[in-house]
């Protein structure tokens, strides 16, 4: 209690604040006063300088910080504007480049959380910004400056699994030297490209096409692949984990490396119970590509029906690539047999970008019919026919077909969860692995040294998993490719002056981050696999464990400015 | 009393889901009442008794630890 109170009136004394109040066009200025919150963080103490930006992270604003940390000896920066989450990264280094301590950086959201929600309240949303400010600029007062934290890294990747966009990551870390060890858990790499016939837009075998990229990765001397192959657990952080590989019965494999790709593909549906799905005469597009590969296709009338359990109640996303496969192989038996009938059953037609489009009409000059369908009226299979209804004319069709093909979604392999939970990855409600930012950091887990790539994440095409694939290395290099691993300072610290050895952080740990020294009998952190939640903080009897950059006195202040 | 009563609710905001969660709110546009404060942390989990009795003492009429 004493320590408590004397926290409360040590104010640093050469506190030089500086705050930036950002319009963000008008994002925030058309809702509340951005000129009052100025004047109002001006009057705060402590605060030296404070200015309104027109877009605080703009080139002209972010000049604007440094300038006023060089020409005010600014020794705090205080930006209110958007979420810290995305734009924090950015103001830190920018005040770092200008010679202040990065960490002694504070961010005020007063958009996300004021402006934008706010949109009807000027006064009200005015007078909010302004006690965040405050409360941001009571919390900086009490901020102290850190070092970032360095550990060593191991210039080795593990590729988990071996599709194109797999293979394409491990071809790529391997031309810029990187060690690669790829595990597939198949006899053979390849991924679905194994079972597809031709590829489009290209045209090319896909078999062809995959194998050309197999024997580049095997050529390199820097790969080692490892068919049959599983990751059995995985210990460690970014920069220097540990594998255990199991290949079939045999001995366990250890390997170690700095950095993760997961690239571990999705299979496309089983249509079991849907529209009297047979495997014979009602077949899906990976049977049809099997029997067009294998010059067994032989039906004359054939219907595509698409959505086949997609966009439906329990599985509503779209999987983007099966309007272009029916496409493909609807033009494909038509090059075949001109006298074939296809006719293509949709809901929406999802055909993006420059090629498909084309491909699209070019169907369509072949003599591919379409016709739309209403999915609550979904069509019927029966009797060597599909029966349906034209939505808004309200006519009942009927077309004779001796092929039925259903377009399926490609969705989450069986041991996706597994996995996630081996790597400690997030997956989205349909098992698809979750990317950091969908925007910002599209290849990256949220878990520092682990990378994504392919169908793992939604379904892709070809040239999509390709270029997530090549895109993963260039993600794992710009971590790799540094001498040494720097990571944000803010994480816990145990006063070994204080600490009594009660292991009550320990238990409390989620990333196993706290250990038990018995020569010391204390407990100490590992700073690189401490993510910085606090939990050991809020839990020592002792307050020996504090977390760095939300200490009580950092909150505690921050509170008392409510 | 006709006085409508305004409560002041101070909210600790896990930085992970609860504070994103609060930024997707604002994304998407939904309008709530301006009388919230969150505070920012990386886990709800660094929240102790203490912060809370802290923010009742301040004034808070409700506090939201949210994580
Ligand atoms: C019927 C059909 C037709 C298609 N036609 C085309 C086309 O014409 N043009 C086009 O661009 N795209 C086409 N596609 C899409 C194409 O198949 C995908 O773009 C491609 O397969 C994605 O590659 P990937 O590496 O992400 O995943 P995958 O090909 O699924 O490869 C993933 C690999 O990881 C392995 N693996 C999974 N889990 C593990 C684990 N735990 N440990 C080790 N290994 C593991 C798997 O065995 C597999 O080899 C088609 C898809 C289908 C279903």
């Amino acid at each position: 209690m004493n320590e408590k109170r004397k926290e409360k009136t040590e104010q640093p004394d050469d506190l030089r604040i500086g705050v930036f109040i950002c319009d963000c066009g008008s994002n925030i200025a058309g809702h509340l006063d951005c000129s009052a919150v100025t004047e109002y963080a001006a009057s705060l103490p402590g605060v030296v300088f404070a200015k309104e930006n027109l877009y605080t992270c703009s080139e002209a604003g972010i000049t604007e910080i440094q300038k006023a940390i060089s020409e005010h000896e600014l020794n705090r920066v205080v930006v209110a504007s958007c979420s810290p989450r995305t734009h924090q990264p950015l103001f830190q280094s920018s005040c770092a480049e200008a010679g202040m301590n990065p960490y002694l950086f504070e961010m005020v959201n007063i958009r996300d959380q004021c402006s934008w929600v706010h949109m009807q309240e000027h006064a009200e949303a005015t007078e909010k910004a302004k006690e965040l400010v405050r409360m941001g600029v009571a919390k900086a007062a009490f901020l102290e400056p850190q070092k970032d934290i360095e550990a060593s890294l191991l210039s080795r990747v593990l590729v988990i699994g071996g599709g194109v966009a797999g293979l394409s990551a491990a071809e790529a870390l391997a031309d810029m030297a990187l060690e690669v060890i790829l595990v597939e858990k198949e006899p053979k790499a390849g991924g679905l490209l194994n079972q597809i016939n031709q590829l489009v837009p290209e045209g090319v075998k896909a078999a062809e096409y995959v194998e050309r990229i197999i024997e580049s990765v095997n050529s390199k001397s820097n790969v080692t692949v490892h068919l049959g192959t599983e990751v059995k657990a995985i210990a460690g952080y970014i920069g220097n984990y540990e594998i255990t590989l199991q290949r079939g019965e045999g001995e366990a494999i250890q390997e170690k490396v700095g950095c993760i790709v997961v690239a571990t593909g999705a299979v496309p549906l089983e249509p079991a119970g849907l529209y009297g799905y047979d495997g014979e005469r009602v077949i899906t597009q990976m049977q049809l590509e099997e029997q067009l590969l294998n010059g067994q296709f032989k039906a004359q009338r054939v219907v595509m029906i698409q959505c086949a359990g997609a966009r439906v109640p329990g599985r509503e996303y779209c999987s983007r690539i099966c309007c272009m496969i029916a496409v493909k192989n609807a033009a494909l038996i038509k090059d075949q047999d001109p006298e074939a009938q296809v006719h293509i059953l949709y809901r929406d037609i999802q055909m993006y970008g420059t090629e498909k489009e084309r491909m699209l009409w070019d169907a369509r000059g072949k003599g591919v019919r379409f016709d739309v369908y209403d999915p609550e009226k979904p069509p019927e299979v029966k009797d060597g026919q599909v029966l349906f209804e034209q939505p808004i004319v309200g006519t009942k069709r009927q077309i004779p077909c001796d092929l039925v093909v259903l377009s399926t979604p490609l969705v989450a392999r069986e041991g996706a969860s597994a996995l996630s939970q081996l790597l400690r990855i997030p997956m989205d409600q349909n098992g698809f692995f979750l990317e950091a930012h969908a925007k910002l950091r599209p290849l990256d887990f949220a878990t520092d040294g682990v990378f994504l790539c392919g169908s793992a994440r939604y379904p892709a095409t070809v040239a999509e998993a390709r270029s997530q694939g090549l895109g993963v290395a260039s993600r794992v290099a710009t971590v790799l490719f540094k001498d040494k691993l720097v990571t944000s300072a803010l994480v816990a610290e145990i006063d070994p002056e204080t600490c009594v050895g009660c292991l009550g952080c320990l238990d409390m740990c989620p990333y196993g981050a706290i250990e038990f020294v018995p020569e010391k009998g204390i407990c100490e952190v590992n700073t690189i696999l401490c993510k910085g939640c606090g939990c050991c903080a809020a839990t020592c009897p002792s307050q020996s464990a504090t977390l760095k950059g939300f200490k009580p006195k950092q909150l505690l202040s921050q509170i008392r400015a409510i | 009393m006709n006085e409508e009563f305004n409560p002041k609710i101070v909210a600790f905001a896990c930085n992970w889901c609860a504070y994103s969660a609060a930024d997707l709110a604002g994304v998407s546009r939904f309008q709530y009442p301006p009388n919230i404060r969150i505070i920012r942390v990386m886990c709800s989990g660094r929240v102790n008794p203490g912060f809370i009795l802290k923010a009742l003492k301040m004034g808070a009429d409700g506090v939201l630890v949210a994580g």
